[in-house]
């Protein structure tokens, strides 16, 4: 590889990717409820969280994009890479399942996403810390309706409560590698860019375990398991998500609206 | 003092642009709540003039996936084209982020007059993630015996509430 083709700032670059391909691909799959959600009014709330979490993915892509320096914009990045460059966690790309299963997997995201960007809002990266700064306000009001749907199902019905819990038991062993510090977590929080995942997964516990007493459900073990989305490979579901995502920009190259 | 030795006719005709930039921009209405001009809802943060000439017009999105943001856009550049303040460019601004704080009180007026409930204002605490403790007034019968319906309305900006008075369902502009 020539100098030339290398990445300006390699780590930077990639994990900028991480975040927007977290959001891009949470997003996508909100978006498949669209016409699907068991009221009106989820259909327009998982929607909207949707299309903040794509706005997020566009500003983060479209960053990526610049410090890579090969003239790929947000566009190119979202439709034309292909399953292993996508660096988003695992859990991000789990199937919706059932509403319980969609809003678990929302709450857990949500929180992760909360304490990161508010830490982020003061990166000693000034276009990172903007994008936090107005992500943050989006997020917080994408837990107050996630966290809400959880503790109104986790303390509901037999039938809510069994959904949640074993929606929160399938989930669980995804979360660890939020909080898995590489060498591109550590390269960042080394220069101030981004916090250290730990401090974040103390932030995170304390919130989710006060929403998991509210919603009256146990917290599940940690198991020693980990995912490798934040690297590239992904579970079985990526791949069929993006040929969907990808679709129109594949068959069609250069469609525009 | 002489006030003429002080008169820089450069910077008047500059300073008459942006004003006319200003009331092209207050005539253009939000293409979702057409009620409030872009203006008053403080999405518009800027009107400067550059060394070479041209206006810069700062443009902020309220949310960032807010699909009205590219209609916005081309309503503000045809409104500048239509006004003909010469030369300028529009540029989106994220930070400071947007806040429902910014909406005018003209533009909080409009909006309750239209039957959207303006927004009360931003908390303070990002981790406050409970909603208002204020309770919302309905906005026909203005009792304060109201009910969320659901937290995310027909734009990305509202919520959607309703009177346990007068059953009325009605919208409140969210804030953040």
């Amino acid at each position: 590889m020539s100098a030339a083709m290398r990445v300006r700032d390699d780590d930077l670059f990639r994990y900028i990717l991480r975040l927007g391909d977290l959001s891009l691909v949470l997003g996508q799959r909100l978006g498949e409820w669209v016409g699907h959600s068991p009221a009106l009014e989820e259909d327009l709330g998982l929607a909207n969280i949707a299309l903040d979490l794509i706005g997020q993915a566009r500003l983060l892509l479209g960053y990526a994009g610049e410090i890579e320096g090969r003239g790929r914009d947000e566009d190119q990045l979202a439709f034309l890479r292909e399953h292993g460059e996508y660096l988003n966690p695992t859990l991000a790309e789990q199937p919706n399942g059932d509403f319980g299963r969609t809003i678990v997997r929302q709450v857990l995201i949500d929180a992760f996403q909360l304490e990161l960007y508010e830490w982020l809002a003061g990166s000693t990266d000034l276009r990172l810390a903007a994008i936090a700064a107005k992500a943050v306000k989006e997020t917080r009001y994408h837990l107050r309706y996630s966290g809400g749907w959880l503790v109104r199902l986790g303390d509901g019905t037999e039938e809510s409560r069994t959904r949640v819990s074993s929606a929160l038991e399938r989930l669980w062993s995804l979360t660890a590698e939020l909080f898995a510090e590489d060498e591109v977590d550590r390269a960042m929080a080394d220069r101030g860019i981004a916090p250290r995942l730990a401090d974040v997964q103390k932030a995170w516990n304390a919130r989710i375990d006060a929403l998991l007493a509210e919603a009256t459900l146990e917290r599940p073990p940690d198991r020693p398991y980990q995912w490798f989305g934040k690297q590239g490979a992904h579970s079985e579901h990526l791949g069929y998500m993006l040929v969907e995502m990808q679709y129109m920009q594949r068959t069609y190259p250069g469609a525009r609206w | 003092m002489n006030a003429l030795a002080l008169f820089d006719p450069a910077a008047a005709v500059a300073d008459a642009r942006i004003a006319s930039a200003w009331a092209a921009l207050r005539e253009v209405e939000d293409p979702e709540i057409p009620a409030v001009s872009l203006v008053d809802l403080g999405v518009i943060r800027f009107v400067t003039a550059q060394s070479d000439g041209s206006l810069e017009v700062g443009l902020s999105p309220t949310y960032t996936g807010c699909p009205a943001t590219e209609v916005i856009q081309a309503m503000v550049e045809r409104a500048l084209a239509g006004a003909g303040v010469g030369e300028f460019r529009v540029v989106r601004v994220i930070a400071p982020a947007w806040s429902s704080d910014w909406i005018t009180p003209d533009g909080r007026r409009k909006l309750a007059e239209y039957g959207i409930v303006p927004p009360d204002h931003s908390s303070s605490s990002l981790r406050d993630l409970r909603p208002g403790c204020r309770p919302v007034a309905c906005p026909r019968c203005h009792s304060t015996h109201t009910e969320t319906v659901s937290e995310f309305g027909s734009t990305p900006c509202k919520a959607l509430l309703r009177c346990r008075e007068c059953l009325e369902p009605f919208e409140y502009f969210k804030c953040i």
